[in-house]
């Protein structure tokens, strides 16, 4: 009887890890076949992996969209990663009445939904003449909420004894923060990353309306390209995916450690 | 001098919470108010006058307006509670610390995460395709005779949709509920099956209740996501057939850069997710709260 419950849950969790991972199963062999091989529901490896490469960089210039989504998924996580860490820092050890009602009212703002900003913010950046300008997607991004929150819960678990010592050695509010707090807090630091990284990297409908050129293109916006019409050519789509793909993959699994203890907040 | 020092703190305090606050109120605040302003005039294009309610009482009217607004609530509706109680059978399974291979099946089902959403999106609307490859393998099966026009389908192309998104999001949520259930201490579990509890007893009656503001920050977070659901549509089924599976934010979008610009009308329409938002986090913190 217990064996047999056993069972039932193992074949749930393959079943699920099964369905979970067959789309990227999909996908690779999908990029190595014809387009009609695709759809017809091939799932062995074909030999047109090459071929479907370099249609992919002659149709659309995948490798310039490519540079272009690393570079703003970059600067965006680096720059809110300052901004939101240093801010979640103080929340916690310089606390107020007046940061509580701020810090309030940051969170407040996670409620707003973009479809709500994206007018008066299209207007905003049009009168600033930044629209198809990169500052135009990084700007709005590197102020986040939620990265705020993140670094204020994680921050309860950082030991108060820690900066009156630091005090007492002379050091200055900001070196504490530059010099013990971030380097304490590196696993916090690397799940944040990863949530800001993935936001920028997979962010779509915005640079859908900010950029207008091709060639300031993110990923996103031109894989989306390559599928849109009636009969795309998937070896291409697939290729597109892929390279979409293999950037937040590999981060996933290089930091799958940090971000999981990130999650639940320690310290060590 | 213990007050002077504490100022200077404070100061410190202050000047940390700036540029990060400075930058959510130019890029949220300040453009949720406009959209407010917006939303009570009307006119095409730049050329707009203050016409008081008249954006709200079009709506009433506006047939798109009501189906995209109840797409994007069966959604959530069916996806959300879907979801969640996929994510927390995963994640009870997994905190089993017996449990064999956890590591693994937690790697895979977490997975679909890392896809971008656009991603994923076509990955599905080329796998649900009419001669794809989920119509095959059911026809293979002898589940179905015929294959299921899925995308093209207004009510199997919303279903699509659904499992697109319980399939890219399961795992994520999963990872709230794990790390919660560790917080949990195991002693209690102990006490529990000394008394005679088997495993649906603790569950409902020690996990669920510990695990009671996890689920209403999860669910709060799906909502708000749902709600706002727009590159899975737009690259799955691009809304159709006809506005079956269009959601609102993507109306606001066709509103906005699609038709002939009405920004008045389709800020008024942004402001009522934007309602629905807050009110749907104030009742559901209500349900979650009121049993205690």
């Amino acid at each position: 009887m217990r064996n047999l419950g056993k069972i039932f849950k193992h074949l749930f969790l393959i079943l699920a890890s099964v369905i979970s991972v067959f789309p990227f199963y999909w996908m690779i062999v999908g990029a190595t076949n014809e387009s009609k091989d695709i759809t017809m529901g091939k799932l062995t490896f074909g030999s047109s992996l090459v071929k479907n490469v370099t249609n992919a960089m002659e149709h659309a210039d995948i490798l310039q969209a490519f540079g272009n989504s690393a570079f703003l998924a970059v600067v965006i996580t680096v720059v809110s990663l300052l901004i939101c860490s240093v801010a979640g820092y103080a929340f916690v050890i310089y606390p107020s009445r007046g940061k509580e009602i701020l810090f309030m009212a940051l969170i407040a703002s996670m409620m707003v939904p973009f479809a709500a900003k994206i007018i008066p913010m299209f207007r905003m950046f049009s009168k600033m003449g930044l629209l198809n300008n990169y500052l135009s997607i990084i700007l709005p991004a590197v102020g986040a909420p939620f990265l705020i929150f993140f670094f204020k819960q994680n921050t309860h678990a950082f030991p108060l004894e820690t900066i009156e010592a630091a005090r007492v050695d002379g050091l200055s509010e900001y070196g504490i923060f530059l010099r013990i707090y971030m380097p304490m807090m590196k696993s916090t630091y690397a799940a944040a990353g990863i949530f800001s990284f993935m936001a920028s990297w997979n962010n779509y409908m915005w640079p859908l309306i900010a950029l207008q050129s091709e060639k300031k293109f993110t990923l996103p916006l031109m894989v989306s390209n390559l599928a849109a019409g009636f009969t795309p050519d998937y070896g291409m789509v697939m290729v597109g995916i892929i390279i979409s793909t293999i950037p937040t993959i590999l981060i996933f699994f290089l930091l799958q450690k940090a971000f999981v203890e990130g999650m639940v907040g320690s310290v060590k | 001098m213990k007050t002077r020092a504490k100022k200077k703190y404070g100061l410190s305090g202050w000047s940390m919470v700036l540029l990060a606050s400075a930058l959510v109120l130019i890029f949220s605040y300040v453009p949720m108010i406009q959209a407010f302003l917006l939303s009570l005039k009307t006119g095409k294009g730049a050329n707009l006058q203050f016409a008081g309610l008249a954006n709200y009482v079009r709506m009433i009217k506006d047939t798109t307006f009501w189906t995209t607004m109840g797409n994007t609530l069966l959604y959530a509706v069916i996806q959300i509670p879907i979801m969640l109680l996929l994510a927390l059978l995963i994640a009870v399974l997994l905190n089993d610390p017996k449990m064999k291979g956890r590591g693994i099946y937690r790697t895979c089902i977490f997975l679909p995460c890392v896809t971008s959403l656009v991603s994923y999106s076509i990955l599905f609307k080329n796998l649900f395709a009419v001669d794809g490859i989920v119509n095959q393998a059911l026809m293979h099966l002898h589940i179905i005779d015929k294959a299921i026009p899925f995308v093209l389908d207004k009510n199997w192309a919303k279903a699509v949709i659904i499992v697109a998104l319980v399939w890219r999001y399961t795992g994520y949520y999963m990872i709230f509920f794990l790390s919660a259930l560790q917080n949990i201490d195991k002693s209690v579990y102990e006490a529990a099956k000394m008394d005679g509890c088997n495993f649906f007893q603790s569950f409902f009656r020690i996990t669920l209740p510990l695990l009671k503001p996890i689920v209403f920050l999860t669910s709060i977070m799906a909502l708000t996501s749902t709600l706002q659901l727009f590159d899975e549509v737009v690259n799955l089924t691009a809304g159709g057939p006809g506005n079956a599976t269009r959601t609102i934010s993507q109306y606001i979008y066709d509103l906005s850069f699609n038709f002939v610009p009405s920004y008045g009308y389709s800020a008024a329409v942004s402001y009522v997710v934007l309602l629905l938002i807050i009110v749907l986090t104030i009742v559901q913190k209500g349900i979650t709260g009121e049993k205690k």
